[in-house]
């Protein structure tokens, strides 16, 4: 099971301070944070994508390709990229080119985005959110799956006799995982591909997230992919973390109850109840984590939100210390426990290249 | 058996709005007995849920105590919604409740609109403001609005008729409808070839 942390990119004021970073000052943050994470022994590093201000990350693979040539294993990965309004041509290219500078060590989560002026400012229309994510799915699939692509849809110029270059290392594209809360069209996508399915899990209760996930699972099945059990899922979460637990409460009180998703709303107590979020001691975000699989049964990835609304870096990098000392071995540990055998690992280039290898001896033969 | 949703918006107990919104049901259940249907009222205090809708707009998501109410109303036959008039409207909670309902809640819905205030200069509000919010919901909202003023409960008995005349309206077409059923797209989903051949 994969370990890591992904990150919103948001520049908001700490509110016991009432200073905010200024982007450069957060940029450089967020670096220390992905660099501390493969430091501390987690697996991977997810970056959101955004286009207007309080949030810096509009070109998340210049910032991956940077943390390429800075880490040695850490997985790379996005939350998410925008296939709506984005050029799927483009996400061809340079996630091809980012899988080149790292090794393979890069997959990505597809999502539509929710701000209304990014779809009207990069030419397109919110109400054609899901068609969109389809049609340049579709297309970004063939980009990267075919060496030569004859293409037309309704929503970009048609392609005669096009070559997306690089070609994806080892002729094996990235994984791509496919994040959604709400529309089951999403999950269905990602069943019929076979590709993973990613929930947030952070603005909604379990509930929903296990019927979301239970979909998926069945879909993937039906398509044929293997077991719904044998789907690939992934799920966010979002914890604070001191020896204890009382601390971590009295510490991140403050930064809950300003923070701009769900601030001067629920109280701290209620938006733990309601919700996956951990305040408390390492044990606590042990034992929440582990209940997780109750309602979403094994699955391959968990990421962490611990760099939000405001919260110093110095209390971001405690986190990521607690997270790989006592909280993610434990993990690691329990959940191997219970994974059944027949339950695969999150796909990496390694194993999709070993996947390839195999289904072409099998064709040879 | 049918349920009835009713949507009382009162802000004190008790409520002359949740007086008129008991009036308005007990006068549909009995029309419903009379046409042979039996049906089940479904009472839902928006007073109590006040912290759950703020919340709610806060989140982005209806939490524990909220989500089984618009269940409720989203798998009811039939609606009776009842709000005080304020400042020449129905009231901000009121508002607030329609505004989470999910896009397609009431879609088909038969609905009998009620409202109260202190005075009758009050009651176009009712078919001003009120009919219109549930024609955007593409609710079936029948031809009589019950507006109770103050004095209303304490002279006429036109207030009487009109509730009988409100009730037999929502109980015709609530009898005259197969029982609702809420369409669940994780358990009957567009299958994806017809996702790209729309697309």
């Amino acid at each position: 099971m994969q370990f890591g942390v992904f990150s919103v990119s948001d520049i908001t004021p700490d509110p016991t301070t009432g200073r905010a970073p200024t982007e450069a000052e957060r940029l450089q943050a967020v670096l220390r944070i992905a660099e501390k994470t493969e430091e501390v022994g987690l697996d991977v590093f997810a970056l959101g994508e955004h286009h207007n201000p309080p949030f810096f990350s509009s070109s998340p693979t210049t910032t991956l390709g940077y943390l390429a040539g800075r880490t040695q294993r850490l997985q790379l990965s996005t939350a998410t990229t925008l296939i709506t309004t984005n050029d799927p041509v483009k996400i061809a290219e340079d996630y091809a080119m980012l899988q080149h500078l790292a090794g393979g060590r890069v997959d990505l989560t597809l999502g539509r985005g929710n701000t209304g002026p990014v779809y009207p400012w990069f030419g397109q229309d919110i109400r054609q959110g899901i068609p969109l994510a389809i049609e340049n799915y579709a297309l970004l699939r063939r980009l990267w799956d075919e060496d030569v692509v004859d293409w037309e849809g309704k929503f970009r110029t048609p392609l005669q006799s096009f070559t997306s270059t690089p070609r994806p290392l080892d002729g094996v594209a990235p994984f791509v995982w496919h994040g959604s809360i709400r529309s089951p069209e999403i999950a269905e996508q990602a069943a019929y591909y076979g590709d993973g399915f990613f929930h947030n899990h952070i603005f909604w209760p379990a509930d929903h997230t296990r019927r979301m996930v239970d979909f998926y699972r069945r879909r993937f099945e039906h398509y044929g992919h293997g077991d719904a059990d044998q789907a690939i899922v992934g799920l966010g979460g979002q914890v604070f973390m001191r020896k204890n637990s009382q601390d971590a409460v009295r510490e991140f009180r403050p930064y809950f109850d300003e923070a701009p998703v769900y601030g001067h709303g629920p109280s701290l107590e209620d938006f733990t109840r309601e919700t996956p979020l951990t305040v408390g001691s390492p044990q606590q975000v042990i034992d929440r984590t582990l209940g997780f699989r109750d309602y979403v049964g094994d699955y391959q990835r968990q990421l962490f939100l611990i760099d939000h609304a405001g919260l110093p870096l110095k209390s971001v990098l405690e986190q990521l210390d607690l997270l790989g000392e006592e909280v993610v071995p434990v993990l690691r540990k329990e959940f191997a426990a219970r994974k059944p055998a027949h339950v695969p690992e999150a796909p990496t280039h390694e194993s999709l290249v070993a996947a390839q290898i195999a289904q072409q001896e099998v064709t040879v033969r | 058996m049918r349920t009835l949703a009713v949507v009382s918006a009162g802000l004190s107990t008790p409520s002359s709005t949740r007086l008129l919104a008991d009036r308005l049901t007990d006068a549909t259940v009995a029309a419903l007995g009379e046409r042979g249907v039996a049906a089940r009222p479904e009472v839902i205090e928006l007073r109590d849920h006040a912290r759950d809708l703020a919340d709610h707009l806060v989140t982005g998501f209806p939490n524990a105590a909220l989500r089984p109410v618009l269940d409720t109303v989203a798998g009811a036959d039939g609606l009776i919604a009842v709000s005080p008039i304020f400042s020449a409207s129905y009231s901000g909670l009121f508002k607030t409740f329609v505004d989470v309902l999910d896009r397609d809640a009431l879609t088909g819905t038969p609905v009998l609109l009620g409202a109260t205030a202190g005075t009758a200069r009050h009651q176009l509000a009712l078919d001003h403001a009120m009919r219109p919010l549930f024609a955007y919901l593409h609710a079936t909202v029948v031809p009589t609005g019950v507006f109770a003023a103050s004095e209303d409960w304490g002279s006429s008995a036109e207030l009487a008729e009109r509730i009988t005349r409100a009730a037999g309206e929502l109980a015709d077409l609530v009898a005259a409808r197969p029982a609702a059923t809420v369409a669940d797209p994780l358990a009957d989903p567009t299958p994806f070839e017809a996702l790209l051949r729309g697309a």
